[in-house]
């Protein structure tokens, strides 16, 4: 049995090799359609929030939410017709670092699981993903809450 | 003008998370934790504010921007009620998204079945 | 008489007869360079089914079949399925074994399970121990996909040294006795040991298993005393593009190159325009073109010799979870054409 150290410079020394095989990811490319379809998503939400504010006269931070809920509720019904993946395969993280990421996230493996019934499959997998990014999100807020308790 | 500065601001955000995801060997789910999270600890910092007053929904709408709203919401409460805003500050400002997106998740995920490849 | 050679290789004395055999593919896989091998299409990848799951048992079964009506041989005589996939305790052959009650040996060797299975049946006719036998393997990109990456509808983008589980069953009918015109026989194969180069990214399966592939094929040169040019075509399981191109590149190192002759599954599955990055993997994708080109290649006379060696990465879900590497395999197997028409 070879010890632990040189399996792992072995390890190491055949990843390199494999990259000499392993075609680059388009950095550029990929950076620049992420670029413009998150800045799109964004600047879209704010069109909507704008005119929301203007016509339906709502407050900043209820317009805000309400285009926080129209955003989630298109990438999940998008995730449903089976349009998200299409449309991530393009946009990379452009739409996978808005809240549409998250929301496509959620629904992804829960239609997935359908099978499995209601409870265990579409219930329970609806948190496979977005379950730790909840847990660790609320988490950060908390410890947010007890650091602006400490300081006061 | 407003809008050129959610635009950069947003595109700059999802440039980022990009980068992640071609350069180093993180899975999606783990960007999505790194941003929620990030976010919250700019806003511990002060930092995030500042960057939501420029680029707007620039700001807001790319995860961090959540991660944000969920800070922001507990350090608000935690001012206006005490200790016990820190549990129930963070929920509560991101009360509608978190609930809208699991109701209509699940009702989605009950209407629609898996596609096959395209 | 000793059957063995070396200490990894075996000869089969009464060399069993490829009776039938038949491949069933996936709708994107019927669209593909190899389409015309294909003995049948899926006009939809759910197959009638409800769950994925159903829909590839319901094509493993088709797959073997067909493979019976081509051997015209009777579901009542055949004594032995062997087989597997890549589900959790391989949910796909044991559906296609209740249906078809057939004595079942399940079979697990990720995707190296069409040699395998043809290893082991080629063992039990040779020695006797079963007249017919039926070797089959299954993968599905629905199924698979879900259980070792990310969900189907997942946003996500693909790496480029990701493959694609190709959506496809192969079966064969190995049997003791030829059938008229039919006279494809499996004389030699090499069982191969499992080789762990530490790779730990599920996106690079074909670096993973290519050097237990270079060492399966050094080993059964050796063992067989033969050189590359002994054969008419090599044909590694699922190594994809970036796998072929380092199985090439090593075998060159060791001396002994194999460019001419020498193929990959998939590699061959897609074309550039199909967007699969890397090229195809799973069971299905070696079993279906072992079980759908090479053996009618054999048959029209363009092949006479061939070695065909499915490669697995054995790696589960808890496995890639915890961090640890991706063990490969790889099995040998030796077909030859007897005669000429």
């Amino acid at each position: 049995m070879k010890n632990n150290k040189t399996k792992k410079q072995e390890a190491k020394q055949y990843e390199a090799y494999v990259k000499e095989f392993t075609p680059k990811p388009k950095v550029l490319v990929n950076g620049v359609k992420a670029f413009i379809t998150g800045g799109l998503i964004c600047a879209a939400a704010y069109a909507v929030q704008t005119w929301l504010i203007r016509t339906m006269n709502l407050g900043e931070d209820a317009a805000k939410t309400w285009v926080t809920v129209l955003l989630i509720c298109t990438a999940q019904l998008l995730t449903g017709l089976g349009w998200f993946d299409t449309l991530a395969k393009f946009c990379g993280a452009g739409c996978i670092v808005p809240i549409t990421g998250f929301a496509n996230s959620m629904v992804s493996p829960a239609i997935e699981y359908k099978a499995e019934g209601p409870v265990l499959g579409v219930g329970a997998k609806l948190f496979s993903v977005a379950g730790p990014v909840l847990v660790c999100g609320i988490t950060a807020s908390v410890v947010a809450g007890l650091i602006q308790w400490c300081m006061r | 003008m407003e809008y050129i500065k959610v635009f950069v601001t947003g595109g700059m955000i999802c440039l980022i998370g990009q980068l992640l995801l071609d350069l180093t060997k993180l899975t999606a789910p783990r960007i999505l934790v790194i941003f929620v999270v990030s976010g919250a600890v700019l806003q511990i910092l002060g930092l995030y504010e500042p960057l939501v007053e420029f680029g707007k929904s620039g700001a807001t709408v790319p995860l961090p921007g959540f991660g944000y709203a969920l800070a922001k919401g507990a350090m608000e409460a935690v001012t206006e009620k005490g200790i016990m805003g820190a549990l129930t500050g963070g929920l509560s400002s991101a009360a509608a998204g978190i609930t809208a997106a699991i109701g209509f998740g699940y009702v989605v995920a009950l209407l629609f079945s898996p596609k096959s490849i395209r | 008489m000793n059957h063995q050679r070396g200490k990894q290789s075996i000869v089969f004395s009464n060399r069993p007869y490829v009776v039938g055999a038949a491949a069933v593919v996936g709708v994107k896989e019927g669209q593909g360079p190899q389409r015309k091998w294909f003995d049948f299409i899926l006009e939809d990848d759910i197959f009638g089914e409800k769950t994925w799951e159903k829909a590839e048992g319901k094509m493993l079964k088709k797959a073997i079949d067909l493979a019976l009506g081509d051997g015209r041989v009777p579901e009542k005589q055949v004594d032995l399925l062997l087989g597997g996939d890549l589900i959790n305790q391989l949910m796909i052959a044991n559906y296609a074994a209740r249906d078809l009650q057939i004595p079942f040996l399940g079979l697990y060797g990720a995707c190296s399970t069409m040699t395998e299975s043809l290893i082991m049946g080629s063992v039990f006719i040779d020695g006797g121990y079963a007249s017919n036998a039926v070797c089959a393997a299954s993968s599905h990109y629905c199924t698979a996909e879900r259980q070792f990456r990310m969900p189907l509808e997942h946003g996500n983008q693909r790496p480029p040294s990701a493959q694609w589980t190709a959506t496809a069953s192969g079966s064969m009918v190995l049997s003791g006795r030829r059938s008229p015109g039919r006279n494809i026989r499996i004389s030699a194969a090499t069982i191969g040991r499992v080789v762990d180069p530490g790779i730990k990214d599920v996106n690079q399966m074909g670096a993973a298993m290519a050097p237990a592939a270079v060492d399966t094929l050094l080993t059964h040169f050796r063992d067989m005393d033969r050189t590359p040019s002994d054969y008419d075509v090599i044909l590694s399981g699922d190594l994809g593009n970036i796998g072929k191109n380092i199985l090439i590149d090593m075998m060159e190192k060791q001396g002994c190159p194999v460019t001419e002759q020498y193929n990959d599954c998939g590699a061959l599955m897609y074309t550039d325009s199909q967007d699969v990055h890397s090229g195809g993997s799973g069971c299905g994708c070696s079993a279906s073109i072992f079980s759908g080109r090479v053996i009618k290649e054999m048959r029209q006379g363009t092949l006479r010799r061939a070695l065909i060696m499915s490669t697995g990465a054995l790696l589960s879900t808890i496995s890639s979870g915890q961090g640890e590497s991706i063990p490969g395999i790889a099995h040998a197997v030796v077909l030859e054409a007897e005669g000429g028409e």
